[in-house]
Parts: structure tokens; sequence; C-alpha cells
């Protein structure tokens, strides 16, 4: 094997308003010919800085500071920028995370390879045409000389992701820098992707650099791997050492916050977290009398359905169909089902975990729950009663409150132009909860305290909080309605491994104290088998599996939940 | 105190992005002089154009004071009339910017009222508003202005006419602004509702008014600040062109529009400062508008930095 890339000693600053910030520190790295080199760590761990490092494409204002990087053991920290442009393509290549953008949507597949080939060679057209359906064949797509033709929309999702890595390949590079090439992809086809990156690393001896936060995947196919946080290397070695015997603090409790699919956990262990505490009198900061206890007293108050044995919420033969608007259609309006036939029900005081992949109408059902979309057929019954439908659920109507969601993305649920003291009390003027301004506010403040979050975060604006404080303050505002029933839906699919972690512990604390009906939805399987007690499985709009988490996890009789259980990357060998 | 100047300069953006512009701070200063001048002008300039005992026939076409021939009364000469050139572009100026803030305000709340609306109602209110909005789009500003003004002027006995002249003129000129802001309003709004923090307000139940006055519009202002600032360059502009061609305001009243109509007829003869002054005010003040405007797009679109 033979030294393809050696950095020494990177390290990248950012001269921002506060001073400079320092994205990588004294970065050492190395990666041979064929090798799969995986780098790891949170959002902001400098992961990315690295990989820009080394195409040279560190975006202004950013600089390297100290270091040095060799390909082929020639540096190119002294080339100049044109020299640089002509290696960039020829001997590095990147794979970006979304192929939905990373491709040109007004060019052919052939008219964007073809004019990559000719770019870094002498090719004629004829040459360079039967070079790129060569490349397409590949790397996995049939019919290359067809489908060569048409254009990235005409493609799914994974096939277009493959001809990115056919773009990509086509001028030969010795290394190709990988950005989180999976994690816009279902989990089937991700395995598929990463199974063709293996074979290509392998077959054409290009070195890898992977860059993701998904341990799963590193399991799954690097053969070493770099921890990363803030910026310091933590820890490198041979994947198998790293993840089944981390020396390093951080790495262990890294591997600990992953959740697993073999067994489940009371609780995650926390992450380290050496964040500068908050200042004292951020602390200090108090609404008279507000506290956790008081909140918790608040929220078992008030009028509650007695629990019996009925279930809480039950799903009855429910069809969502989206009718496209067609002006022309006379009257016959084109149909999509996204939701067939689906019967479920929730026992009180239960986690119902609900698994589908994109597009799979996880989110639909959801929606229809809430009142968001109109059933076409079928019954939702809440405590006994018929859930009222879209517009025929008034807004007075009193499942508005019993009925809580949490949302996927902390980034766009919460009004960032509205402090959390509002975006909190909305819910408690809207229903009357409070009888006057002090009590919401002590209300407001002990709920934030029951998130675990400081008191005085209610004076501040969302976006002055990071994604997992977020999420805490869009928990807080859906407790604070008293819900019975909650739906989270991908409440954690947004966050990173340790903050997860946290919020799932949160969750499931909240739900012992208070005996809530949770419907979990989500695409992780590992953290559905962490959360819940019964399982749905959904596979394009219909239901194929229903049951006890423990034995669907050791057992699924439906060969797509096979399926789906066996293509998980693991973080186990 | 310093010291607190200091972390305010580092920590408050938009202070920090301001220290940072030469050409915004040059900008800010010229229009605040400007303003300034306009507003103060009863106050500080040198004599009165709307007062015909102030000014003597005798004194007109003055050229300026340092050229032959000059009166240094007049620092930068007489127009016509034998008013001071100087103290009508003031006032000019004060009646420009007046009529200029009055039409934008009518314009950004009729047309994000619509806007808004629109956007997140849509169907059919969403259809018939916008298709009226792109009939308006398809007719030229000056159009409108001129239909709007010519119908009060049949409407309105004459006297009432011109002591409404002001209101008038800016609903005319607002009347032909609002569809940008309609538009922006209606478009930003189409973004904004699908995402969860205003479904999180439809699932509890939130009244539609409320959700589109406190949670959607707040969200949605950036935008609309920065067409607010173009389009006041507009109006000014407008109401230059109305008054050009005489159906602005009257003439013992000059707006800046009105005293480059009336320097147009003497640029031949000579008489060039009647002409170029007020257009130079006229110029500097947009400019400078205009890139304060791009400066809070810039400060309010992060993408743009």
């Amino acid at each position: 094997m033979t030294l393809l890339l050696k950095v020494t000693d990177l390290t990248v600053e950012y001269p921002t308003r506060f001073g400079t910030f320092q994205a990588v520190k004294n970065l050492d790295m190395r990666l041979e010919q064929g090798e799969i080199h995986g780098l790891v760590g949170e959002s902001g761990a400098g992961k990315s800085t690295i990989g820009q490092a080394i195409m040279g494409l560190i975006p202004s204002p950013g600089y390297i500071a100290t270091g040095d990087v060799e390909l082929n053991g020639e540096s190119i920290r002294d080339l100049s920028q044109s020299q640089y442009h002509k290696l960039r393509g020829a001997k590095i290549s990147m794979i970006f995370q979304d192929p939905q953008t990373s491709l040109n949507p007004l060019l052919t597949v052939e008219e964007q390879l073809v004019e990559t080939i000719k770019q870094h060679s002498d090719l004629s057209y004829e040459e360079a045409f039967n070079k790129a359906v060569d490349l397409l064949e590949e790397t996995g797509i049939s019919d290359a000389k067809t489908r060569i033709l048409e254009y990235p929309h005409q493609f799914s999702g994974g096939m277009r992701q493959r001809v990115v890595i056919a773009l990509a390949l086509c001028t030969e590079p010795d290394l190709i820098i990988a950005d989180e090439p999976t994690t816009a992809l279902d989990v089937a086809i991700q395995k598929q992707i990463l199974d063709l990156i293996k074979h290509l690393a392998k077959k054409r001896s290009v070195g890898f650099i992977l860059i993701t936060h998904d341990i799963g995947v590193i399991a799954e196919i690097t053969d070493r791997v770099s921890v990363l946080r803030n910026g310091v290397l933590q820890e490198v070695g041979p994947t198998w050492i790293i993840l089944q015997r981390p020396s390093h603090e951080y790495t262990k409790a890294l591997m600990a916050a992953v959740p697993r699919l073999d067994k489940k956990l009371d609780r995650f262990a926390n992450i380290l977290d050496d964040e500068v505490r908050l200042s004292t009198p951020e602390l200090l900061w108090k609404v008279e009398g507000a506290t956790s206890e008081f909140a918790s007293e608040w929220l078992l108050t008030g009028e509650r359905h007695e629990s019996d044995d009925k279930p809480v919420l039950d799903i009855q033969n429910v069809d969502v169909t989206y009718f496209k608007k067609n002006m022309f259609s006379f009257g016959k309006d084109e149909g999509f089902k996204a939701l067939d036939d689906v019967s479920l029900s929730i026992p009180a005081g239960q986690v119902l975990g609900l698994i589908g992949e994109s597009g799979s109408g996880k989110s639909t059902l959801a929606k229809s729950i809430v009142g968001l979309v109109k059933p076409s057929a079928g019954n939702i019954e809440f405590l006994g009663e018929a859930l009222k439908f879209g517009k025929n659920r008034s807004r007075k109507d009193v499942t508005r409150r019993k009925i809580q969601m949490v949302f996927q993305d902390p980034y766009s649920s919460l009004n960032n132009r509205r402090k959390v003291e509002d975006i909190i009390g909305e819910p408690i003027g809207f229903f009357g909860l409070a009888i006057s301004a002090a009590e919401q506010r002590k209300i407001i403040a002990s709920i934030l305290e029951l998130v675990e979050m400081p008191q005085r975060a209610m004076l501040k604006y969302p976006h002055q909080f990071s994604g997992g404080q977020r999420q805490r303050i869009a928990v807080a505002r859906a407790l604070v309605a008293r819900p019975e029933f909650l739906i989270c839906d991908e409440p954690t699919s947004a966050l990173d491994v340790s903050i997860q972690a946290q919020i799932l512990n949160l969750l499931k604390d909240l739900q012992a104290q208070f005996g809530l009906s949770i419907l979990f939805i989500s695409h992780n399987l590992a953290v559905v088998r962490q959360m819940a007690d019964q399982v749905a499985v959904l596979k394009n709009g219909v239901l194929v599996e229903k049951g006890e988490v423990d034995s669907f996890f050791e057992g699924p009789k439906d060969p797509y939940s096979q399926l789906l259980l066996a293509e998980t990357p693991s973080a186990d060998f | 105190m310093l010291e607190a100047w200091r972390r305010i300069k580092i920590e408050n953006e938009f202070i920090y992005l301001f220290l940072n512009n030469r050409v915004a701070q040059l900008a800010a200063l010229v229009a605040i002089v400007f303003i300034l001048g306009a507003l103060l002008a009863p106050l500080i300039a040198p004599s009165n154009p709307y007062d015909l005992s102030t000014f003597d026939i005798l004194d007109s076409f003055t050229p300026p004071a340092w050229s032959e021939g000059g009166n240094p009364q007049f620092i930068i000469g007489t127009d016509d009339q034998g008013r001071d050139l100087l103290s009508s572009i003031m006032y000019g100026m004060r009646l420009s910017l007046i009529i200029g803030v009055l039409s934008v305000a009518f314009a950004a709340i009729f047309g994000t009222a619509i806007g808004v609306a629109a956007g997140y109602l849509g169907g059919r209110f969403d259809t018939i508003v916008m298709r009226i909005a792109d009939v308006q789009l398809s007719l030229p500003a000056i159009l409108t202005a001129l239909l709007v003004d010519g119908i009060a002027r049949g409407l309105l006995p004459r006297e009432q006419h011109e002591d409404l002249l002001l209101v008038v003129l800016s609903l005319a000129i607002g009347l032909s602004l609002w569809v940008n802001f309609a538009r922006t309003a209606r478009a930003s709004t189409f973004v904004e509702r699908n995402k969860e923090y205003v479904q999180a307000a439809e699932i509890i139940g939130l009244h539609p008014i409320r959700i589109m006055l406190v949670v959607i519009l707040p969200n949605i202002l950036s935008p609309l600040l920065v067409i607010g600032t173009v389009d006041l360059a507009v109006a000014i502009l407008l109401e230059a062109t109305l008054s050009f061609l005489g159906v602005g305001v009257p003439p013992n009243q000059p707006s800046l529009g009105t005293l480059i109509r009336i320097g147009t007829e003497y640029i031949f003869s000579g008489e060039w400062w009647i002409v170029i002054f007020p257009s130079f005010a006229l110029i500097i003040l947009i400019i400078s508008i205009n890139i304060l405007g791009d400066f809070f797009r810039a400060y309010l679109n992060p993408r743009l930095r």
C-alpha cells in the first residue's frame, strides 16, 4: 500500500468579529490508496472543513493558518490557483450529501458526464460517451445506454447518487471526498450506495474520505476512522478498535449515546459536555415560586380522562387520498393514495413507534390526527369519541388541547421573531389555562425548568439556542397545553447523536411521569427500539406489521420489516 | 461607558456591519443632511419661496454667487420668478419627501395586507386578487397615477382638490406601487405558511387573523422593508414626473419636479443652474436612499454578505 494523502499539522482559521475561530486545530491524517477513512463527529466538529481544506475550497474569509497537505508526495499548498483548479477534479473529486441539488437539473446525464470527461482528457466525443456509459454501468445503473440520455429528475434518489458517483469517477481521481453521501437516502438505498463505495475503493484503489455523523455507516465500510470534536482530533485508528475498544473518553461517550438495535436501555448515557457552563446570573434569574415541581403538579391538575383499558386513540380503516388539482380534468380528479386502510390503536400510557421510509405516509397519519389533513375514508376515535377532520374541527374543539405535536425540525417549528415566553405562552393564553399574567409567567418558567432549561431562556429568541435546546422548547410548548396524547414526528432526526440521547431521555422521563400516550414517528429503527412499547411499520401507505416491540425486533414477520432490520447499519461488528 | 460601546460595536450585528461599510455611512450622512434640511426648511432656509412678498421679479435669473453677475444673497442663483433656488430646493424636497413617505406607507399597508391574506388563504381569493394585481402591473405606474389624479380632479371641487392635493397625489402614487408589496408579501407568506411553526399555531386552533398578523407577518418583514426603501425613491421620482408633466403640485408651491420642469425651459438659453441644482439634489437623495436600501438588504439577508 502506498501513501496517498498526508495531512500534517493542519489548522484552519476563520476571522469573525469575536476574534479568530479555529475550525480545525493541528490535525494530522494519513490515507493510503484504496483505503476508506471515516471522519466522525458532531456538527461543528470541523469534518467538512477538513474536506474543504484538502479540496482548496475553504469559503472566504477562512484560510489555512498552518500545516501542509501532500497528495502523492507533492505538497498541494504551494500550487497556484490555476494549477489547483486542474488538480481538483483530475486527482480529487467530491460526492455531496444531496443528490437532488448536486446535479444540474437542466442538463441530461450524458451532457454532464461527457463534458466533464472531455474537460480533463483529449478523448473524442465518441470515446467520452462510451466511457460515460461504462462508468454508469460500473456504478450499477442498468440499461445505461438509454438512461444516459435522461435528465436527473427522471432518476430516483439512489440512482441519482450513483450518477453523482459516476461523475466523481469520470476523471479517474486518486482521492474522493464523500461528504455525508447517504444522509439524504433511505436505509435500503443507503446500504446499496455504501456497498458501491466499498467495491469501488477496492477495485480502483481510490482513497475515500467519508465524512459522516452516523456511527452505523462508519462501522459498515470504513477501514480507519478519525474521531473529531470541536476541530480537535480525539482518536484515530482502525475502525474495529475505535468502535469496540475506544480509549478516549469522548469516543466512549459517543458510542454509548448511539441507540442500539439489539437491546432496550433504560436511559442513554449523557455525553460529557464541556460546554461553557452558563454563567451564574443566567441560572440565578428566577421567576418567584417557579420550580420544576410546580410544573409537574400543575401539569397533573385539571380535567383528565379516567384511564381505563380502552385505547386512547383508535384509528379505524383510514384512507387519505391527495387529489391533484387539475384545471381541465372536469371532475375526474386523479388521486394519490397516501394512506390505504390503516387501522391502529394506541393503549393509554404507552408509546407506539411508527416506522417507515420517506413517502410511506407517516407524517400524513400524524397530520390527519391533528386535523391538518382530511382522510377520505375511515374514522379516528380519541378517548372513545370520533375526531372531526379538517375544517369540521372547530377552533374551540377540546381535542386541540388534548392532542399536541412535537415537530421534526426545531429550526422551523419555532417562530424566530417571538420570544420563548410568547411561544410557550401562546397555548396557555389561547386555552385560558392561567388565571393571571403572573401565573402564566410562573408556569412558563416552571415548564422551562422541567425540560432542563434555565428559566431566563424565556426572555430570549429561538435563534439564540442550539438545535437541542430548541427542541426542548418545542417539547415545553407541547406540554404546556396539558395534553393527554403527544405526537412526536421524527423529533430527533435533525439532531446530533449526543443531543438525540438527551432529548430521548427527556421524553422518556416525561412520559413516565405524566403517563402520556405517545405516537412516536421515526425512520430510525434503533431510536424506535429504545422508545416504543408497540411498533407499527408503514410501507407506501399500507400497514405491513404491528406488534410488541421486543417480539418485533427479535423476529419481524413481514419480509419488508425483515429487510429494514437487516439493512440498518449497526455500530456492532 | 467606552467599554460598553466597544462591546456593542462587536455584539450588535447592525452596528458592526454599519461601522464596516463606508459607503453606507456616507449615504446615511447625506440622507440625514437632506432630510433635516427639508424638514427644518421653514427655520433655516434663507427665504420663503411660497411667500410672494419675499421675492422680487427683478432678481430673476440671477446666476450662482460665484459666477459673473452673481449675488451673494442667492448662493446658487434664482429661478424665473426671482425665488432663491436653495430655499426652493429645501421646500421642494420637503414636499417630495412627504409625498414619498405617505404614498409608500399607503402602498405598504394596503399591499402587505392583501399579499399576506392571498398567500395564507390561497384558493379563489388568491387567484382573483393576484389577477387584479397583474392587470395593475401591466399599466405603467405613471398612467395609474395620472388616472387617479384625473378622477380626483373631476370628482372634487377645485378648492377642495387643492386642499387635498397631497393626499390625492400620495394615493395616486401609492396605488401604482402596492403591487410590489402584495407580490412579495404573498410569495414570502407562501414559504412561511408551510413551515412547522405555522402548523403548530394551526393545530391549537388560533384564529387565522392572529396567525397572519402575529405569527407570519413578523417573519416576512425584511424583504418588505427593502422594497419600502427602494419604492421611496421610486415614489419621489414619480411625484417629480407628475409635477414635471404639470399634474402634480401647483407652480406656486414648487416640488423638486416642478423646479426641474421650470428649469428645462431655460436650459438652452444659458440659465443652466435652474435645472442642474434641483436635478442633482434629487439624484443624490435617491442614490443615498437606494444605497441604504441595499445595506438593509445585506443586513437582513445573511446570504448576500
